[in-house]
Order: C-alpha cells, then sequence, then structure tokens
C-alpha cells in the first residue's frame, strides 16, 4: 500500500536563533524542508541540536525568529501542524508500566490523522510481535527505542522531527529505520532528523545542516 | 470526546499497576485522621466539634499528596510531549488527567468518608452533608491543585512549592466544605454551603482546564 502525501506544505525556518542560559546555541538559522526531502541536523555535543528539534516542534519558544508550515506561523494553527507533526523525541514517550501494544493503542487515539497501520502491524514491522504483551520495564533500551519508532507507523503524517532515532538500536535496526526513511521519502514525506552517522543516504535530497555554521562566537 | 475516557482509562490502568502507590493517598488520611483522634483524647467532648475540619483538612492534604506526581512520570519518559504536541484540545487531555486523579484520589475519600464521620462521633445526618461536601469539593481540590501540578512540573523540588502554590486557594474550599458539616450539625440549613461549593466546581471545571493546558505547555518550554 502506498499513500501519497497530496500537501504542498514546507517547513520554514526564518531567522531562528536560540539562547540557553548566557549562551547563544545558534542564530539566523534559515532553512527550507520541502515535501520528499530528508535534512540532517549535525552538530557537536551541546550545539544545540535537540533544542533545535523541539524548537521546532512548537514545544520550545525560540529567541527570535519564526517557523512557518505552509508559509503560515505554527503558533497560529498549532492544531493543523501538530496534525501533520510525527516527534519522536530525546525520551521515548513510552509508559513503562504499559505493554507495547498499550503503549501503541493509545499513542494512535492521541493522533488525529488518516490511520496507516494498526498496532499489532506496527509491532510486527518493527520485529518487537512477540513481546507485545511484556511490560515496557522489562524491554531492553534498544526494544523500547524501536516500540518508540513503531508508532511512527501508526498515522500517516507527512512531516517527521526526529531526534536521534537511532540511539541504543542495533544494526538491524539501522537498516529498519532507513527502510522507512526511504519509504516515507518515496511517499513525498519529509524527515529532520539528528543523528551521528548519516542515515536514508540513498535519497537524492540529503541535506546536512551544520549547526555549528550558525553559531556565532561572541 | 474518546481520547478523554482512553486517556483517562490508561491513567486509572497506570494507577492499578502500581496499586501499592495508588492507595499511599486513602491510608495517609485514615491514618492522619486516627492521629488527630488520638491526640484529642478518645474521650473527649469535643471531637464531633472538631471531626468536620480534620476530615476536611486532612483531605485536601492527602489530595495533595498523589498531585506532585499528577504529571511527573509524563515528564520523564516524554509522554507529556507527546500529549502537549498532539492535535487534540490540550485542555481536554488535561482534564482526562485530573478525572484520573480525582478517581484514583478523591473517590476513595468520599467513600470511606461515611466510616470516618460515624467513628468521629458525628450524627448520621450530618454524615450525609459530609459525603455530599467532598462529593462536590474534592473534584475542584484535583482541579486547582492540577494547576499548581502543571506550573511544577519541571523543577527539581517542585513539591513543596506545590503546596505553597496551591493551600491558600484550598481555603474557600475548607470554609464552606467544613462548614456545612458543622452546620448539619448543629442542624442549621446547609443547602447555601453546598449550592457554594457546587459553584467552585462548575468554576473550576470550566477554566481550570485552559490554565492547566497553559502551565503544561509554558513547563515543558
Amino acid at each position: 500500500m502506498q499513500l501519497k502525501h497530496h500537501i504542498d506544505a514546507e517547513l520554514e525556518s526564518i531567522g531562528l536563533s536560540c539562547i540557553r542560559g548566557e549562551r547563544t546555541l545558534f542564530s539566523d538559522l534559515t532553512f527550507t524542508l520541502s515535501p520528499g526531502e530528508i535534512q540532517q541536523i549535525s552538530g557537536t555535543n551541546g550545539s544545540g541540536k535537540t533544542s533545535l528539534l523541539r524548537t521546532l516542534c512548537g514545544l520550545s519558544l525560540p529567541e527570535s525568529g519564526q517557523i512557518l508550515w505552509s508559509k503560515k506561523n505554527i503558533r497560529s494553527q498549532f492544531h493543523e501542524y501538530f496534525k501533520n507533526l510525527f516527534y519522536l523525541g530525546h525520551a521515548n514517550g513510552i509508559k513503562s508500566d504499559l505493554t507495547p501494544l498499550e503503549n501503541l493503542q493509545i499513542y494512535s487515539k492521541l493522533t488525529l490523522s488518516e490511520s496507516y497501520m494498526d498496532p499489532k502491524t506496527a509491532l510486527e514491522r518493527v520485529r518487537l510481535h512477540e513481546f507485545q504483551n511484556d511490560p515496557c520495564n522489562t524491554l531492553s533500551a534498544g526494544q523500547l527505542r524501536r516500540v518508540s519508532i513503531a508508532r511512527v507507523l501508526l498515522a500517516n503524517v507527512p512531516l517527521w522531527i526526529l531526534d536521534e532515532p537511532i540511539a541504543a538500536i542495533d544494526s538491524s535496526g539501522i537498516e529498519l529505520v532507513e527502510e522507512l526513511f526511504d519509504e516515507h521519502i518515496s511517499k513525498n514525506g519529509m524527515i529532520l532528523f539528528t543523528s551521528h552517522r548519516p542515515l536514508g543516504a540513498n535519497s537524492r535530497h540529503n541535506v546536512i545542516i551544520e549547526l555549528s555554521e550558525f553559531n556565532v562566537k561572541e | 470526546m474518546m481520547i478523554l475516557f482512553s486517556l483517562t482509562l490508561r491513567d486509572l490502568k497506570l494507577a492499578y499497576r502500581r496499586r501499592s502507590e495508588a492507595f499511599t493517598p486513602i491510608l495517609f488520611f485514615l491514618i492522619v485522621i486516627s492521629l488527630f483522634s488520638i491526640g484529642i483524647g478518645p474521650n473527649s467532648e469535643e471531637i464531633p466539634q472538631w471531626g468536620p475540619g480534620m476530615i476536611w483538612v486532612t483531605s485536601i492534604l492527602s489530595t495533595l499528596l498523589g498531585l506532585g506526581l499528577l504529571f511527573q512520570s509524563d515528564y520523564e519518559d516524554g509522554s507529556l510531549e507527546q500529549l502537549v504536541i498532539s492535535p487534540h484540545f490540550l485542555p481536554m487531555l488535561a482534564l482526562s488527567k485530573v478525572i484520573a486523579h480525582w478517581i484514583i484520589t478523591g473517590v476513595p475519600l468520599v467513600l470511606i468518608s461515611p466510616l470516618v464521620g460515624l467513628t468521629l462521633q458525628i450524627d448520621a445526618i450530618a454524615v450525609k452533608t459530609l459525603v455530599y461536601s467532598l462529593l462536590l469539593g474534592t473534584p475542584t481540590l484535583s482541579l486547582i491543585g492540577a494547576v499548581g501540578a502543571a506550573l511544577t512540573v519541571g523543577l527539581k523540588r517542585g513539591g513543596l512549592l506545590l503546596s505553597i502554590l496551591i493551600l491558600p486557594l484550598y481555603v474557600p474550599i475548607l470554609i464552606f466544605g467544613a462548614n456545612a458539616v458543622q452546620s448539619a450539625i448543629h442542624g442549621m440549613p446547609v443547602t447555601g454551603h453546598l449550592y457554594i461549593l457546587g459553584a467552585f466546581l462548575s468554576l473550576s471545571l470550566g477554566l481550570a482546564p485552559f490554565a492547566i493546558g497553559g502551565a503544561l505547555r509554558a513547563s515543558i518550554n
């Protein structure tokens, strides 16, 4: 089943800057993410990758600048923006007292977009179906990350923002993430992610944003 | 609307999986009430007079006990971020968490209060008022308290700050709640008190979810 995203929305960041404490992490960051594009944000530890992603998700307020989704500021259309957004954060967003299946079931209710896979199929896809009824606190860090990645399969959203998607994940998991990336891009989706290694290298549109270039030294 | 039930159900399920923690507020309630009675003296004639106030103050304290953790685990495991960026109406999601909190801490208090009331020699008619006042008052306690919990969720030692923020706001509910029972003991009409408690409840039901939503968004910034 191949669903195409019939959207021409773009994610634009215009003159974005972020200050944490006394430190300017980045300033005047401008870029555009268009359908069918993968962009990787790279930078050293503490360069503000996570802060940037959280800002782009509307979780943190930027110091200055604005984020546009289909030419409109996300702050004026949270509902519309969040309907199109999938965010995989640093923390997995998994309740450790629930099973993977229960976690995915509740998550699928939290999204509003058309459903893509049911929770069971999604768990099969990330090869965790054997563990679907075990409480999450008995799973390993890599397995939890897989549960967290499986969430992306539940809903059909065009924009993926992923913070270190392959943290704690083994090589077969990395292959899986690559596969998901390729599928998503072929569906005209867009991906913005941080990672210490390149992913989705097969894509023709892989752009790397080097965060240190936007770092002003005072 | 569906999400309201699913999220409440999720929190109840989580509480059930950690039963020992879920029972803490109600056990705390019973222990503090017993300590009070022991302190005042079992044969003291003042117990019926102190009773309503004791029950109400202890209810407030045990509500507060569960509140500190209301958003804490969601904050730590990243679920809170997912709630905030969910396309659902955030106040609605916030409300479902408050409902779950009330079912876990408020409802047991209401259910056990007749027993506690009778033990404290409050007569049967006043016990009825006690139940009504708690039934109207405890959801308000949860709603107002959740605003404070949402404001302090990211802080390292938010518990103490939460008490300082929220306890003063509980004063009106305490006054009308305890007074309702006191009036019932003295055979005076109580409907006025109960109406005011009802008004507090509807006011906080209408406003608190929005405040909680806003506070959550600010807290995870």
